[in-house]
């Protein structure tokens, strides 16, 4: 078989596996969340919690309970980091320093997952199961959370309350992420990822050398951090590493689960506002561009276009044999489209071309299909922006789902969308701006530097994880600026989308009229996909010609 | 305030809760799947003469006539598990580009072939560092030396890369793969 016919066909096998399974997935936590009774483990939770699972909350408390819940989840993560040495199972780790621990446990809790350090000499394996890994689990639910909050927002009329947080946070955890993770982590461990508790193991190579083997409790923590679309490695290879995951097979598992929830929110959603076709124009629009990177970055990897991948013969630097170019950029495009930032091949040595369509993933706002939740309500958000323009245009008051889009809706929307770039571009311009800086971080010359720059805070702000990892971040001003743009980059939009669901949830739905734009053909999905577009590229054309597009052209 | 306290300190409650479901007994629980498959679960672990000498999955350093050699590695002084990763540089990255040009002049002169038929896995670093895999046309390329060195025929040694060799999963999955390790570990056996 010809590798280009392989490589089509492995990117089949993903469609058709993803085509089969939104459809149970999606209609499946849609139920989750509509269910009024409790299973007997999640009353236990709520008891334990001391917190009461039949009020529905306002938004202004459910605002309230995921800041309060994120707030002792950074302090938990970093006391666990900062005590490492005295706890067990730390594989006598030092303690983590102030500045990592605190850009670590902001990096876990907003489900970005930016790794300065390297798993393997940093994190004990109390610290990656019991501490990371938790937020790999939590933080996913809380995105999910607030992605339904949003959907009862449309669903709901003349109320002020959104739902319970804590039912949200637990039934996503118990019901969804917990049994999934659990049968993938056991596929994993058939497919040969390694679970255990062994410490540094000397061996005798077979040359005589020696070499030091750790082990640790793995595929546990690769199943949730795909699935959830975490993305921290438990090594510094993260998933190119062979113990996370040691062969094509469970590459193409690790892509399904971090495309699984996010390709399956959108029916969800249609499910719950009654009407799946609301949900197929949705998950139609991440569906293409997903699609699009796909095929750009294959077709750039395996054509292996720039200097060093023609001088070698092949755009092979930082991939591994067993995935070649073809599987690497499958889950390039998958890894940057859902905000997760676990890497089987490194971005930073793609070519210009593939590796700048990287980085635009992450700048279209991480919804094509985006984070578990955040994909979701990220894509909302503009599909409310979608109406307004169109309702601009035709002069008809736009609404969505028989809710108006007022003046209130429409201000919350341009504070969400005005929030990740402008982060993003004031983090990079003060880097980008202070020679000390650049000199202390940047690995590359030229063009390629600023990529790695634009690269280190479009991950950072749009909560991805991934790198441009020459861009030496492990400095105490990186660590606290990335630190402040993945806190700020994830709970402000949160509270804004709370409120937008507030103010829609409280509404009386208009009757659909004639002059409605229907909100699920063709016609619809294409304007979406138009407005994704555009206001990425306009915010971010300009530094996009300096870095990556001056690159491949140069 | 103290809404948000009460509020914050429910859920650090919640998050105790949590901690001990996904944090201990669901790692605990993939480790007793594990305990049934120790083989894999363990990494693979490979034994020669009664001896652990590494796993399946972790590539090594080889140096010498007598070995097949992996990848270049940019993990720590090469194939450091302590150390995982890769270069990043980046793909207009002069350092790199004299990098391959120098690893390209080395493979062909040390193979005794065409530079230009050096492949491009023998060229770049992998992304982990520990790549166990090299690609059968590299592997190929190093059966003649290989030979004369261990005094075998190449037809033999050409039978040992095949059983070290796994094709694509499924017939569509990844690409095929030589796994370096397995291929010495069976030449070292017959001496």
């Amino acid at each position: 078989m010809s590798p280009e016919l392989a490589t089509a066909l492995q990117v089949a096998i993903l469609v058709a596996a993803l085509a089969v399974v939104h459809v149970p997935l999606g209609d499946y936590m849609a139920r989750v969340f509509t269910d009024t009774r409790h299973l007997r483990v999640e009353r236990l939770v709520y008891r334990l919690g001391g917190v009461g699972p039949d009020a529905d909350q306002r938004w202004p408390v459910y605002a309230r309970s995921v800041l309060g819940f994120s707030l002792v989840s950074i302090l938990l993560l970093y006391a666990l980091m900062r005590l490492q040495d005295r706890l067990p199972l730390s594989l006598g780790l030092p303690a983590v320093g102030a500045d990592g621990a605190w850009n670590t446990a902001v990096s876990f809790v907003t489900n970005t997952n930016w790794q300065w350090y390297s798993g393997e000499a940093t994190m004990g394996h109390l610290v990656q199961m019991s501490g990371l890994a938790v937020q790999n689990f939590v933080s996913a639910a809380v995105g999910i959370a607030v992605a339904v909050a949003l959907v009862r927002g449309f669903v709901r009329h003349r109320t002020d309350r959104l739902g319970n947080f804590w039912v949200d946070l637990v039934r996503g955890t118990v019901r969804i992420l917990l049994p999934l993770a659990f049968l993938a982590a056991v596929l994993l461990v058939l497919g040969g990822a390694v679970q255990n508790f062994t410490g540094a193991q000397g061996v005798t190579t077979l040359d005589g050398a020696t070499q030091t083997i750790v082990g640790g409790p793995i595929a546990s923590q690769e199943a949730i951090k795909n699935l959830g679309t975490n993305g921290g490695g438990f090594f510094n290879a993260n998933s190119s590493h062979p113990f996370e995951n040691p062969s094509a097979l469970t590459n193409l598992l690790e892509i399904f689960l971090l495309l699984a929830i996010p390709f399956s929110l959108p029916r969800t959603f249609g499910r719950m506002v009654g009407n799946r076709r609301q949900g197929l124009a949705i998950v139609a629009v991440m569906a293409s561009i997903w699609a699009t990177a796909v095929g750009v970055i294959t077709w750039a990897e395996t054509r292996g276009f720039g200097t060093v991948p023609q001088a070698a013969g092949a755009a092979m630097e930082g991939k591994e044999v067993r995935f070649g170019e073809g599987a690497s950029a499958l889950f390039a495009a998958s890894t940057t489209g859902t905000s997760t930032g676990s890497v089987n091949s490194f971005h930073d040595s793609y070519t210009a071309l593939g590796g700048g369509v990287t980085l635009l993933n992450m700048m279209l706002g991480e919804v094509a299909p985006g984070g578990v939740g955040a994909g979701l309500y990220g894509m909302l958000v503009l599909a409310v922006l979608t109406v307004f323009l169109a309702g601009l245009m035709v002069g008809r008051t736009p609404q969505y789902l028989g809710k108006k889009v007022g003046r209130p809706e429409i201000t919350l929307v341009a504070l969400y969308i005005l929030t990740m770039p402008t982060l993003l571009l004031v983090g990079a311009a003060i880097t980008a701006g202070t020679p000390a800086l650049v000199e202390a971080s940047v690995q590359d010359p030229g063009a390629h530097g600023l990529s790695e720059i634009l690269y280190a805070y479009a991950s950072a702000t749009n909560n991805n994880g991934s790198a441009f990892a020459g861009f030496g971040a492990g400095t105490p001003y990186q660590n606290t600026a990335l630190g402040l743009g993945m806190l700020f980059g994830r709970f402000v939009p949160i509270i804004l989308v709370l409120a937008l669901a507030g103010s829609l949830a409280r509404q009386q739905p208009a009757a659909v009229g004639a002059g409605t734009l229907p909100t699920h053909g063709p016609v619809f999905a294409g304007l979406l996909g138009f407005v994704v577009l555009v206001v990425a590229g306009l915010t971010f054309f300009p530094v996009l010609a300096l870095a990556p597009i001056a690159e491949a052209l140069l | 305030m103290t809404a948000f306290l009460r509020t914050s300190l429910a859920g650090l409650r919640v998050l105790l809760v949590l901690t001990v479901l996904t944090g201990l007994a669901y790692p605990t629980a993939v480790y007793a799947i594990g305990r049934t498959m120790p083989d894999r679960a363990d990494g693979a672990m490979i034994e020669v003469d009664g001896h652990v000498v590494g796993s399946r999955l972790i590539g090594q350093p080889f140096d010498g006539e007598e070995w097949f050699l992996p990848r270049p590695s940019a993990a720590g002084d090469g194939y450091d598990p302590l150390a995982s990763g890769a270069s990043n540089l980046g793909p207009e990255n002069l350092d790199l580009l004299a990098t391959v040009e120098q690893r390209r002049a080395e493979v062909a002169g040390r193979e005794s072939v065409d530079p230009e038929l050096v492949p491009p896995d023998a060229l770049t670093a992998s992304g982990s560092g520990l790549d166990p895999h090299i690609s059968p046309e590299y592997a190929a390329l190093q059966v003649p030396r290989v030979a004369q060195a261990r005094g075998l025929d190449e037809d033999i040694v050409r039978s040992h890369v095949a059983e070290a060799t796994t094709d694509r999963e499924l017939g569509v999955l990844g690409e095929p793969r030589v796994n370096v390790l397995e291929l010495n570990a069976t030449l070292a056996v017959l001496d």
